[in-house]
């Protein structure tokens, strides 16, 4: 989002603690960084996301370099070489075909080459950033729409409702009128989940009961926002497997009734994936583009020890934007997503 | 669960299957294929790694190399090896110990652990009839307490009163209280969702469970979880030490690779899987049984159980020396269909068969070859006695009389005798060759049940001195389309671990029944 400085001072750290003494130095200072955590946990519990996030990705992706730097420090770029790579971005859950797309752009020219541990690694981030360049677009609310109408759907347990919430404090703090759909009839408490955000954030909220018909409701909420003149409608809707064929019918059917009134509408619908997932997300995606016409997809839970690598699978293979990247529990842990800084952080460079 | 996995295994392995001999090369080509399968389900490198090479080192020995049906014994190898990993038995929730019991759920976010609490909640109420309280200590998604009050209203099991503003430490200490004075068996204690890297989180959930001295910890786990599942798993069991896994979402995804990783990085047995929204979706995890599937290698043990159960053995035997001597009439025919029917049917066994995730299209694709046994068993019935021990006496006349009696068309029952013709021809050509004679008898059990039914749970393994060209010779020479048609014939693949197709352990009573859906098919 904007915090070129705070971003800076990361990308010193990382850059710092990359090019003093990559190998050797590494390991130690982990332990240390460790413990001083825990006593600074124990002084001021709350960080902010960045914080978190780096303090994260830098343990997990310390894993992935060291790897990298092990593979390279003293060898050629041969066949064997090439497949430990390939090992190392599978377990950032890059997918095989990925993996070995990029280690195949990396052994272009340089086969049979010494290698530094630095290149390996320029390449690799370059690699994976100019797969997710071209996908990292904002989500844009010109008001030509009003209500500008967005649809957040997505499997069981990925933060759809949390993500809604975050989206509302942007919206808000924007200064928008933001009216949101508690369209997930089916899970106990979720409607009481999205009211507790419409209160932190000061949008309205439109709920039925439960197990109540969520095209109906949809509907309902899409008059009112229209009514109440907000400029942007959230619709929520209940976590499903995309194997579920009824389930599937449901969501296409709250898109028809939402026509009913715009036949533009949902003129957004984000497809909200938890970076832990594995190969599935791929099928994810799939699935809920055909079914629900996603125009773009939200990443959440970075702020964990996934890395969610399969977003570079995803980039190459279907080219949605990615809008966000969820890091945190909090209101404000919903970031722009930055394709350099990602593809560094999976580099570690 | 792992159906995709399944596919990719039982495609590699089919390769093996089909060779007379193996080199080293053979068996590492056929290993990258199985890392790549594995890799795509999902299931974390390290893991993957460590699998591939136990198989390796233990398939490229001398005994595999010379071993009469190598690609057998490396199915074998790599099943083992699959059960070695998800761990051999059932491992159910744990009650032993004084109640209350407690136990507690933990999990990173939204991987199930509200929904999957009032699962087992309501499965230790209803099929275990305890009484049950469940507590949720999360504080820090909005409205959490308030989801588990309400399924505890939904699924009729008591919840803890909430008390707002009440720290998740001191709500356990007062459900703990709380279920030691209302005499309940089991306190079930939600936990909020938590990153493994939040040391703050980490440290609470840890003091909670100090507290509460819980008797199970159950780490509650996405099955569609990626690579991260080890650091996942690693990071609950060094910091909690947990005593079990449940698998959510295991309806979602073919692939599962979460439970192999999970599962053998905690060494911690995966003890139940939740398949479903509804509140008796939730089911025991069976690692034996899921590792045979997995391997497309089906429940090879339960078919020979059931076979050795329902099979009459005397008349096995003496079908046998019918069948040696080439007299294998039309009642003999019709038994053996009875005795496929016995056994569950053309579904029941298909079920039970390995290979049988690739087999499911080609089922599907014949919905009425039960059925149609059925109407070749009608066709027999509705001939006299003499008929059936003679064939060659049928007329237009009596087939027109049997299709009418039967309730099918003359064609059917024409296409019957040719299917009876052929495999009379193939009895009577065994017979002829003495030398192969004994071994096929010995292969179809003709020995008797220690032959066939109390073979090696392993299964598949064809009987020594039958190696699958030998079966391919059969095939080829005067050995016409009965038997040999089956695995041959278009759509329906080969059976992997099957060689030429003997199913260990049913005696005479296999494919002799079968020919008629290859026919079908075509």
């Amino acid at each position: 989002m904007t915090e070129t400085p705070k971003k800076s001072g990361i990308m010193g750290r990382l850059f710092g603690r990359g090019t003093a003494t990559p190998v050797v130095e590494a390991p130690t200072p982990v332990p240390q960084a460790h413990a001083t955590e825990v006593a600074v946990a124990a002084a001021e519990p709350r960080k902010n996301w960045l914080q978190r996030l780096t303090s994260g990705l830098a343990k997990t992706s310390a894993k992935l370099t060291e790897g990298i730097t092990g593979i390279f420090t003293k060898r050629k770029l041969d066949a064997e070489t090439l497949a430990e790579l390939e090992d190392v971005l599978i377990q950032a859950d890059l997918g095989i075909e990925t993996a070995t797309r990029i280690t195949a752009a990396l052994a272009k020219n340089r086969l049979d080459k010494s290698i530094s541990p630095e290149e390996v690694r320029a390449v690799l981030a370059a690699e994976v950033e100019k797969v997710l360049t071209p996908v990292a677009r904002p989500l844009i609310v010109n008001g030509n729409h009003k209500p500008h109408v967005i649809m957040v759907v997505g499997v069981n347990g990925g933060g759809k409702t949390t993500t809604i919430g975050k989206l509302a404090s942007r919206y808000r703090a924007e200064g928008r009128s933001v009216t949101i759909a508690a369209g997930d009839t089916f899970r106990a408490a979720a409607i009481d989940q999205l009211k507790v955000w419409g209160e932190r954030t000061g949008a309205k909220v439109v709920s039925g009961k439960v197990g109540a018909d969520a095209s109906g409701l949809a509907f309902d909420a899409f008059k009112q926002a229209r009514e109440n003149g907000s400029d942007i409608l959230i619709i929520d809707t209940a976590g499903r497997l995309q194997n579920k064929q009824a389930l599937m019918d449901e969501l296409e059917k709250v898109i028809r009734v939402t026509r009913k009134l715009d036949p533009a509408a949902p003129h957004d619908v984000l497809l909200v994936l938890d970076a832990t997932t594995g190969q599935n997300a791929l099928n994810q995606v799939e699935v809920f583009r055909e079914r629900a016409g996603v125009t773009g997809l939200v990443m959440t839970k970075l702020d964990g020890t996934a890395r969610g690598g399969i977003l570079v699978a995803i980039a190459a293979k279907y080219g949605l934007p990615v809008h966000a990247v969820g890091v945190g529990e909090g209101i404000d842990d919903l970031a722009a997503f930055d394709p350099g800084e990602f593809a560094r952080t999976i580099a570690q460079l | 669960m792992f159906q995709s996995l399944s596919e990719r295994l039982s495609g590699v392995l089919d390769k093996l299957t089909r060779r007379g001999s193996l080199s080293e090369a053979d068996v590492t080509e056929a290993m990258r294929e199985v890392r790549r399968a594995l890799l795509e389900a999902d299931v974390a490198l390290e893991v993957v790694k460590d699998f591939t090479d136990k198989v390796k080192a233990k398939a490229v020995g001398q005994n595999v190399i010379k071993s009469v049906s190598p690609g057998q014994m490396v199915i074998k190898i790599v099943n083992d090896e699959l059960v070695a990993m998800l761990g051999s038995d059932a491992a159910p929730i744990d009650l032993v110990a004084t109640p209350p019991v407690a136990i507690l759920m933990v999990g990173l976010q939204g991987s199930g652990k509200t929904t999957t609490t009032a699962k087992i909640a309501y499965r230790l109420t209803n099929r275990d009839k305890k009484r049950v309280l469940m507590a949720s200590l999360d504080t820090r998604r909005p409205a959490a307490q308030e989801q588990l009050r309400v399924l505890g209203e939904q699924t009729q099991v008591e919840t803890l009163p909430i008390i707002a503003g009440q720290q998740p430490l001191a709500i356990a200490s007062r459900a703990m209280e709380a279920a030691r004075l209302g005499g309940f068996d089991v306190i079930l204690l939600d936990t909020a969702g938590r990153t493994t890297i939040d040391e703050a989180l980490m440290a609470e959930v840890a003091a909670i469970k100090t507290a509460t001295n819980p008797h199970e910890t159950l780490l509650v786990a996405d099955a569609l979880t990626g690579q991260d599942a080890v650091n996942t798993a690693k990071a609950f069991e060094s910091r909690l030490g947990v005593t079990g896994i449940v698998l959510t979402r295991v309806d979602g995804d073919g692939r599962g690779g979460a439970a192999l990783s999970m599962r053998a990085v905690t060494g911690r047995p995966i003890k139940l899987i939740g398949v479903g929204e509804k509140w008796d979706a939730l089911e025991d995890f069976h690692p034996d049984r899921i590792a045979n599937r997995i391997l497309g290698m089906g429940d090879i043990v339960s078919l020979v159980e059931k076979a050795a159960a329902n099979i009459d053995a005397d008349q096995a035997a003496k079908m046998a020396a019918k069948m040696q001597k080439g007299g294998f009439d039309l009642q003999d025919l019709a038994d053996q269909i009875k005795q496929m029917e016995k056994l569950g049917g053309m579904g029941g066994i298909m079920g039970m068969m390995p290979g049988v995730a690739k087999m499911k299209s080609a089922m599907a694709s014949m919905p009425d070859g039960e059925k149609m046994l059925k109407r070749q068993h009608a066709i027999i019935m509705s001939m006299t006695t003499k008929e059936r021990r003679l064939p060659k006496i049928l007329d237009g006349k009596r087939k027109r009389r049997i299709a009418a009696g039967s309730g099918t068309k003359v064609e059917e029952v024409n296409k019957l005798l040719k299917q009876h013709r052929d495999m009379a021809d193939m009895m009577k050509a065994m017979g002829k060759n003495k030398g192969l004679m004994g071994k096929m008898a010995g292969m179809m059990g003709l020995g008797g049940p220690s032959a066939g039914m109390g073979g090696p749970p392993g299964g598949g393994s064809l009987p020594a001195g039958i190696t699958p060209e030998m079966l391919e010779q059969l095939k080829k020479g005067e050995m016409p389309k009965g038997m040999p048609q089956m695995p041959s014939s278009g759509g329906m693949p080969k059976l992997p671990g099957l060689g030429g197709g003997g199913l260990p352990g049913l005696g005479g009573a296999r494919f002799p029944g079968l020919p008629g859906l290859p026919a079908k098919k075509k």
